[in-house]
Parts: structure tokens; sequence; C-alpha cells
């Protein structure tokens, strides 16, 4: 049998779990020339993140996860003690420059020659040289508040002017600071400073036991709330090596494709009312509702928080409630076809669309976008497809992909697809086998690793763990699509005007909470 | 445009009765007066700070909005700056990162003014409690009139807990209409 790492030259250990995962340890200088090999398969960098081993005796170590053909390859290098560093793999996945910053923040882990030094995550809460994630930073620190004092990139020439945005916006919007640089009405540069929500979400998971930290996973993202759950459920049942019923695994589906349903709904009411078609708020805003209010009769609660848990799910849905789900979703699916026609046909709100916000897919490969956005620009990455495991064996998901990469490309891929998560919960209802809801999970033993994959409606959401000692945690690394995307947003909006960033904006809908951790 | 006609027709009026104040949210004791709302003239300006949230409360703001809840007919709405607001939604809990953002924001409000903090984290900090990134709740950066418990509250909770603090404001600033 052949390896399936062979061509990276590396001797990679296959991961238990539910998908498929596989781990190496490499030497820091042997890290660069993999992520080039890697590179040169078509790889794509799923998250990058350091930890501290020094409770184990040795120093730090950084990790970097890879989506290859096979699956998940969890790249880990052991840095020393005293100097931590590594070569910088931001010229080869553009997508890590941020993650690099935000380790060294957050590890005081050093990317050599990157081209960004500046902090990412860390403003003015705690000072330089302290570095929250090692395990010698008291999680209760409190420093006096320092000075921001982040250095914007200055644009000038005749004509350009600045427009400085939040963190607190003008809507019902997460906090980030948005610079633009202006000639005109045109954006000529968009510089993004992110991490105004920062509020140590992996340091306190390392204060929790395993099992109970599985509340704050679901708080990661609170749009992405079951992605974010079933995902941490997925890395402690790897670890754990603890099976999940094929019940709660088709339930936990249906909750994901219902996540995707109402975010999707919600997102094509405030695209509709990002031009001017207030109608299409409304509309939306009132389907969204019915389906929240039905979420909370059936699962207990509106946008599905702590369903999913470690060993399987909190409920049943049983024929009577699958049945009301099941005509919920019918009546929901020929309303959104009349609104669909609606959108399609309406002069303005497909002017304002088209060719608004573009990411070519040449530009979208080479920078590595993501997820929902991603598809609306020629990547047709799905973890539903490329690595269908239960309960999506047998439904044989459908990638929808667009290469225009224009919000209107972005409009689409959400009608799309709510079509297919409507005919997959239908499918999942149907098939839903007979069992078990739930089987107990004890905590892994110290040092056990697993991996949580899970596509959420915006993009793979990732959790990486590691178990620490006495049921706790030693590491746990979660991460947002939303890190490859915002850097993309800063190209999408080039070129356009300043009026239609908001409309940009809400075609991506980027995480804030998920991003800045 | 006759679609879009059709489609209204069809769907009519969604819109619900609104809800009662609710006395037991109130932090700072006051007591509920006949004069809801006269002192805002009926009308109420709200600007929304997310100061560090999961961004679950956000959804649930947005949802105030949607025609079941329909806000504004209850002469509720959201502004785009602190200047124009007489009210601050603020989610928390509020990460150290925003704390200066949050207090300029409180600043920037003009009196009379009143702060509604929204779920768990906004009211206790929540999951996240407070750390080394973290102030917790919102009460411990800027004074608090009202908070709302719920992971997240739902928006009906939400419109309770600014009626409930607008209903308060009144009869604090009216003292010849209490009885």
């Amino acid at each position: 049998m052949t390896h399936p790492f062979a061509a990276l030259d590396i001797d990679a250990q296959p991961m238990p779990g539910a998908m498929p995962c596989w781990r190496a340890s490499v030497v820091p200088t042997d890290l660069r020339p993999l992520a080039e090999k890697a590179r040169a398969r078509q790889a794509r960098l799923v998250a990058l993140w350091a930890s501290d081993e020094t409770p184990r005796g040795a120093g730090y170590a950084l990790h970097v996860a890879f989506a290859l053909r096979e699956g998940l390859l969890w790249i880990s290098a052991p840095l020393e003690r005293a100097h931590p560093r590594y070569s910088s793999i931001a010229d080869l996945f553009p997508a890590a420059l941020r993650m690099q910053r935000a380790a060294y923040d957050l590890m005081g882990v050093h990317a050599q020659d990157s081209p960004d030094h500046r902090k990412w995550l860390r403003h003015g809460a705690w000072p330089g040289g302290q570095f929250p994630l090692r395990k010698d930073f008291d999680a209760g620190a409190r420093f006096e508040p320092g000075e921001d004092r982040y250095a914007f990139v200055r644009v000038e020439g005749e004509g350009v002017h600045e427009i400085p945005v939040g963190p607190v916006h003008a809507g019902t919007i997460e906090p980030g600071h948005f610079r633009f640089t202006i000639v005109g009405e045109k954006v000529l540069r968009l510089e993004e400073r992110l991490g105004y929500k920062h509020k140590g979400i992996e340091k306190r998971f390392e204060g929790l036991g395993a099992l109970e930290a599985a509340r704050l996973a679901g708080r990661v993202s609170g749009d992405s709330t079951v992605a974010y759950a079933w995902a941490y459920a997925m890395a402690l049942e790897a670890a754990a090596e603890v099976a999940v019923p094929a019940r709660a695994s088709s339930l936990r589906g249906i909750a994901l494709e219902l996540e995707r349903v109402t975010n999707h709904l919600g997102d094509l009411g405030y695209l509709g009312n990002d031009v001017a078609l207030s109608f299409g708020f409304f509309q939306f805003w009132r389907l969204k509702e019915e389906l929240l209010r039905l979420n909370r009769e059936l699962f207990g609660h509106r946008y599905l928080m702590d369903y999913v848990v470690p060993g399987g799910v909190a409920g049943d849905l049983p024929p009577p409630s699958l049945e009301r789900l099941l005509k919920a979703l019918e009546a929901l699916e020929r309303e959104v076809g009349t609104l669909k026609t609606v959108y399609d046909e309406h002069a303005g709100a497909q002017d304002r669309f088209i060719m608004t916000g573009q990411v070519t897919p040449e530009l979208a490969a080479a920078l590595g976008l993501a997820g929902l956005a991603g598809r609306a620009s020629g990547q047709a990455h799905d973890l539903r497809a490329d690595h269908p495991i239960a309960p999506y064996l047998g439904v044989d998901v459908r990638v929808a992909s667009h290469i225009r990469g224009d919000v209107a490309a972005r409009v689409s891929m959400r009608f799309e697809e709510l079509a297919e998560s409507f005919r997959l919960v239908r499918a999942l209802a149907a098939g839903l086998p007979a069992g078990e809801l739930r089987v107990p999970v004890v905590p892994p033993a110290d040092a056990r690793r697993g991996c949580g994959w899970v596509e959420g409606w915006r993009g793979e959401v990732l959790v990486a763990l590691e178990a620490g000692a006495e049921g706790g945690l030693h590491r746990v690394h979660v991460h947002d699509p939303s890190w490859q995307n915002w850097p993309l947003l800063e190209r999408a909006v080039l070129d356009n005007i300043v009026p239609d960033f908001p409309l940009i904006n809400k075609s991506f809908n980027l995480s804030y909470s998920g991003h800045d951790l | 445009m006759y679609r879009i006609l059709k489609q209204i027709a069809k769907t009519g009026i969604v819109t619900e009765r609104p809800v009662e104040p609710d006395e037991s949210l109130r932090l700072l004791a006051q007591r509920l007066e006949a004069v809801v709302l006269r002192h805002f003239g009926r009308s109420l300006s709200v600007r929304h700070v997310d100061a560090g949230s999961c961004n679950g409360c956000e959804l649930e703001i947005h949802a105030c909005n949607s025609p079941h809840y329909n806000l504004e007919r209850l002469g509720i709405r959201f502004v785009a700056s602190p200047r124009h607001a007489d009210l601050l939604l603020v989610t928390g809990p509020v990460s150290r990162n925003m704390e200066t953002a949050l207090r300029r924001t409180y600043d920037a409000t003009p009196e009379p003014k009143l702060v509604v903090a929204i779920g768990d984290c906004g009211c206790t900090g929540g999951i996240f409690g407070a750390s080394y990134a973290s102030c917790g709740a919102v009460s411990r950066v800027i004074p608090v009139d009202v908070a709302v418990p719920g992971c997240p509250p739902p928006p009906a909770a939400i419109i309770q807990g600014m009626l409930t603090a607008v209903s308060g404001a009144s009869a604090r600033r009216s003292p010849g209409a209490s009885r």
C-alpha cells in the first residue's frame, strides 16, 4: 500500500475519529519545504497555531493544518524554548500571515522572514512581551490598558483621503475597524484591523473540563453554534475514541442544515435590504423567524445552542416532530422559490449585485478563499462532499459553485444551498436510523489528540484538541473560515464605490467573534 | 412588481402584540408609571454596541426588526451614532479590547441616557467570565439600568428590557407624575 502522503516525504499517522485526519511531526527546518510541496499539490491551508509544551519539559510547538485530497494533515514542529521561531510560510499560503501574527501575539513564537510583524489580536489589553497562551501566563492577569498605536499603511497622493470606520459601527454589526483610502468615490485601499472581540476563548478552554467546554465551543461564533459544537464534539470523541450512534449523527446533520438555512435566510433578507429592496428583508426575516420558533419547539433553542453534545445530541426528533419539520420546510421552500423569482427579476437589485465586490477564481485560489464565498469564486470545496462521513455518506451532497465571484454569485450560492439543505434534511429524515441519542464520553487521557472538521454554513470549521491531565484540556485551537476570507474582503472592495461596501461585506458575512477569539 | 404586491397581500400582517415592561428585570429599583415613554415623546433612539459578544445576541437584536416584532411601530429605532441615542443596547462580555470604545460611546451619548445590557454575558460575563481579555459584565465598565439575561435572550425579552428601562426613566424624571 502506498503511503497517502508519500509525495510530501513525511510519515503521517492516521488519527482516530470520524473525519480522515493524519498527524506528523517535523523538525522546524522541514516545515517550509513541506509547505512548498503541499502548495505544489494544491493543498489548502486550514489553520496555523502554536502551543506551549514547556510543562512537559519541551519548548513550544507550531501546528499547521493542511487540507489535501486524502483529508486533513496536522503537522507539528517543536520549537526551542529560548527562542521559539520558524520560517514564515505566508509567501506560500497568504492566509497564514495573520495567523502567524496571532500566534506571536498569543504564544510568542516568531515567524522569520515574514513581510509583516505587526501585532494582530493584541491591542492594548496586555503588553508586548506577555503571551497569554503560555502556561505561565495567569488567565486572570489584569494590565493597565495601554494605547493600541497600530501602524496602518498610509496612502498618499493627490485627492487621496481616508475614511476610518469602527470599531463601533452604524448598524447592528460586530466591532472591527476598517480604514478606507478613497479617491473620489472609489476605494483605493481597505485595511482591516480586527481583534476587538478577543475575549480569551482559547485560554478559557484550558480552565474547563473537557466535557463542560462543549458549551464554550458552541459560543465561539453564535451564528455557527451547531458547526462549532459538532466540531468540538467530533474532536473530543476522536481523542476519547468514542463512536457516535447513527441516529445522533443524522440528527446532527439535520441541525447543521437548519443552521445553514436560518443564516442564509437572514443574509438574503439583508442583501435585499442593502439594495433598498426592503420587501426582501421583511419577507426573509418573517420566514427566518418562523423557522426559529419551530427550532425552539422541536430542539428547545432558537439557534440550536447546546443541541450537539459530546457523545451525541441532547434531544430526539420523534416522528410527529419530524413530520412538522418537514411540512414547515416544504412551505418554506415554496416561499423561497417565490422570493428567488422576485430577486432574479428585480432589475434594481441585480444591477447592484452583478459585478460588485468581485473576487476572481484566480485570486481566490491564490489567497485561499474558503467556504461559501470560495465556492462563489470557483473554489468548489465542501467537506460534506469532499470527505463524506455519516450522516452525509448516503445522501450525496451536491456542491453549488460559481465563477463570477461577485455579490450576485454569493446571493445565488445562498439560494442554491437553501434548496440543497431542504433536500438534505428530507433525505436525512427519511433515512433516520433508530437507536440511541447519546453515548457516554469519558474525558480522554492526557496528551490524546483529536480533530473536528465540519462544513458550517460559512465554511469549514476546525477544532484541534489536545487533552490535558485529569480530564482537562492542554490546548484547544478553534478556527473559523473567516480567517481565510477577511483578507479577501480587502481585495473585493477595490475599485468599488464606498456605498457598496456594506453590500459587499454582507455578501461575505464573516465572523468577528470566531476570528478574534 | 406584480409578484411583490401579490406576496405582500398574501403575507398580510404578521406583527404581534407588543410585550409589557417587566419590573423583575430592573437593576435600579424604580416604580413603573403610567407615563411610559412620555418623556421620550413615544420615540426612543437606540444605539447598539457589541462589546465582545459571540454574535448570538446580535442575531436576536436583528430579529427585533423583523415583521413579527416590528420594533419601529413602538417608536423604537436603531440609530447610527451614539450622539443620536437615548439608549445604549450593549452585548457582552466587554472585551478589554473594546473597553475604551464602549466608554467613549457611553460618553458620546447625550444625557439623559439609558443602558440595557443584553444576554448572560452582558449580565455577568457568562461562560467567558472575566480574564486577561474580558472585563466580564457590562456593568463593570459603564452604569447599567436594566440587564436582560438569556443565551441569547429572545427578541421579546430584548424589547421588554428596553421598555422596562424607558418606563423607569419616565418615572425617575417626572416626580409630578408619581402618585
